[in-house]
């Protein structure tokens, strides 16, 4: 990435409401964007109950792959508090906050509709079915990983069930999916609450806290089980990315220009329930993520997936980063959890985001 | 090597003058009880302007779409460039004919040129793409959008959204032609732009069918008219012999009055007042 070389001197542009959406523009983007994402990283590594300068961390770094410029930390201790709890944290942070902006990115081009959204299709609740079974039940055939696993595999069931319910005459019309979505939502919520009622008071608390989201305990063998994935959903997000623009004029305009509308989607929705319900299996429900920053994406560098999905990838990863930065020290002793923050924070922004983007376009309908 | 040969292969040639491009042969549409198509065979040739014209509900949309390869016929047969609608994929179909339905909304706020470069998509990867710029930059100065290039289509008026979508799909550069209502947004002078345009791609060896509502656009630019009337094809012929004042007064179930231009020859349909 060239944009990285450059400090981000244009920055002050990008939110002013001139529309020009040039290469500029997107240059400026990419590397406000990943400046951001570095300063954010270095700072939530460092930062904490056990404070470790910037320098040290970045020395730590450096170390590592061999480069000899800056310091690492002396103390042995500190050493171990970066490499063992923050640096995975920080980099699960990152991978669940980019998989989620792509993944919204994703959903909302297939399905024509800026609303739409990973939970819409049912990724979240069902997955945390599968999460809380495994809790209630205290099912551990697969040691730690067994509620990650489980999550995953009956949030990527209940996204094909949504799917292939919503189809009829070999077609899945928006609507329908959505309003399938919902009633999807109601009945894996319905099993959530009955998981609740029947789990001992240990197991509900659990419970409570996954439903949350929370990036706390982070491991690397979480950030190596869900890399590839994130990776995979990436490389066939922007493949398909020129393809989702066309999906913008219609399901048979799209058709009209050569696009195989249904495995298209079809495609789609497995990537989308494949790398959402692995990021949310070690991180609970986030929501908000997915919505929101392919929506500001849109605003600064229009709405061409070339450029969305890999801007979305590094704003999520920097949002959430950022997210669990304030979350890890808004209030000393206190690890917020993640999930209730960006809801808090997420819920009013966007409902003023919807005021003004539905202002200025006269409207979704 | 393989991949480029083999793109080519599927790139279609240019139609000869006269060619079938579609063809629809006794073709029946029944949607639960309701028969929208009875019976209907109509051929577009390479070369001509085909114009459908016919009163509410008389099924001319569905038509456009049987013929267009959207809607497998309950009856009947469709073919398109001479083989079976359903024997083509939907890329090598969308290298052969362009769309334009009646309604072309866009869910994102893409600009006009992101629009307009869409109808490039059938293109990607074939020897066809190195003329992009140029078909994009030709279908935006026939449609008089140049300068509304950078403003994004929610902002547009309908009739600038009308002129984007045809402009979308001129730029897809198919030989065949299917517009259904192209002129129905739009004012008197891009109404005659559109039909201009229609026979200026006719001239370069294109078929078009274009479905209106003004029978008098139709007379003056088509060289034939189709009359369709409760989904069966009334007549089809050249406007001198479809513009009857019986005929269409009993199409339209309104009295009809048909006089002839004094300096075109060209019929003029009027509802009689």
């Amino acid at each position: 990435m060239t944009a990285t070389a450059s400090p981000p001197v244009t920055s002050g542009g990008e939110l002013g409401p001139p529309p020009g959406r040039g290469p500029a523009r997107v240059a400026a983007l990419f590397t406000v964007l990943t400046v951001g994402l570095v300063v954010v990283s270095i700072v939530s590594a460092a930062v904490g109950q056990f404070g470790i300068p910037a320098s040290q961390v970045v020395g730590a770094v450096l170390d590592r792959i061999g480069i000899d410029v800056l310091a690492p930390p002396a103390d042995p201790f500190a050493e171990a508090a970066l490499w063992d709890v923050r640096f995975p944290r920080v980099v699960l942070a990152l991978l669940v906050g980019g998989v989620l902006g792509v993944c919204g990115a994703l959903m909302q081009g297939c399905f024509g509709n800026p609303l739409a959204e990973p939970g819409v299709v049912g990724v979240s609740s069902g997955a945390a079915v599968g999460a809380c079974l495994s809790i209630v039940f205290g099912w551990t055939f697969l040691g730690a990983f067994t509620t990650p696993a489980l999550a995953f595999g009956t949030g990527l069931v209940t996204t094909l069930a949504v799917y292939v319910l919503a189809r009829s005459k070999g077609r899945a019309g928006v609507v329908t999916m959505i309003l399938t979505g919902v009633a999807v939502n109601a009945v894996a919520n319905a099993a959530i609450a009955f998981l609740v009622f029947a789990g001992d008071q240990a197991a509900r608390e659990q419970i409570v806290f996954w439903q949350l989201g929370s990036l706390a305990g982070s491991r690397w063998a979480y950030v190596a089980t869900i890399a590839p994935l994130v990776g995979v959903c990436v490389v066939v997000s922007l493949l398909l990315a020129r393809r989702l623009d066309l999906l913008a004029l219609g399901d048979r305009q799209a058709r009209h220009l050569g696009v195989d509308v249904e495995s298209l989607r079809l495609v789609t929705i497995v990537v989308v329930a494949i790398a959402v319900s692995a990021a949310v299996s070690y991180s609970g429900i986030i929501s908000f993520v997915g919505l929101v920053v392919p929506h500001l994406i849109r605003m600064i560098t229009g709405p061409g997936h070339r450029v969305l999905i890999p801007a979305s990838l590094l704003g999520g990863a920097l949002l959430l980063a950022a997210a669990d930065l304030l979350a890890r020290n808004a209030f000393h002793y206190a690890d917020l959890p993640i999930g209730m923050l960006t809801a808090l924070v997420g819920g009013p922004f966007f409902f003023w985001l919807l005021l003004r983007t539905r202002r200025r376009e006269g409207g979704w309908t | 090597m393989r991949l480029l040969s083999r793109a080519q292969a599927h790139l279609p040639e240019p139609p000869a003058e006269g060619d079938v491009l579609a063809e629809a042969d006794a073709v029946v549409v029944t949607i639960g009880r309701k028969r929208l198509l009875d019976g209907v065979s109509l051929r577009v040739h390479a070369g001509e302007v085909l114009a459908l014209v016919g009163p509410n509900g008389a099924g001319k949309s569905t038509l456009l779409s049987v013929l267009a390869g959207d809607l497998p016929p309950s009856a009947g047969t469709v073919s398109i460039h001479g083989r079976p609608a359903t024997s083509w994929s939907t890329v090598d179909l969308a290298r052969r004919r362009a769309v334009l339905p009646q309604h072309n909304p866009v869910s994102f706020p893409f600009d006009v040129l992101a629009v307009v470069e869409m109808g490039r998509a059938p293109w990607e990867g074939t020897p066809a793409e190195d003329g992009d710029e140029r078909a994009v930059a030709a279908a935006l100065a026939d449609t008089e959008l140049t300068a509304f290039a950078t403003r994004t289509y929610p902002t547009l008026s309908g009739g600038e959204q009308a002129r984007t979508a045809l402009a979308r799909v001129l730029a897809q550069s198919a030989s065949l032609l299917l517009l259904d209502e192209p002129t129905a947004a739009l004012d008197l002078r891009h109404q005659e732009q559109v039909l201009a345009l229609a026979r200026a791609r006719a001239a370069e060896g294109a078929g078009v069918l274009v479905v209106l509502h003004d029978l008098g656009l139709a007379a003056a630019h088509a060289d034939r008219i189709a009359v369709l009337a409760a989904g069966g094809l009334v007549e089809a012929g050249p406007p001198e012999e479809v513009c009857h004042a019986e005929l269409l007064s009993g199409v339209y179930q309104h009295p009809v009055e048909v006089i002839t231009h004094p300096r075109t020859g060209k019929p003029i349909v009027l509802p009689y007042r």
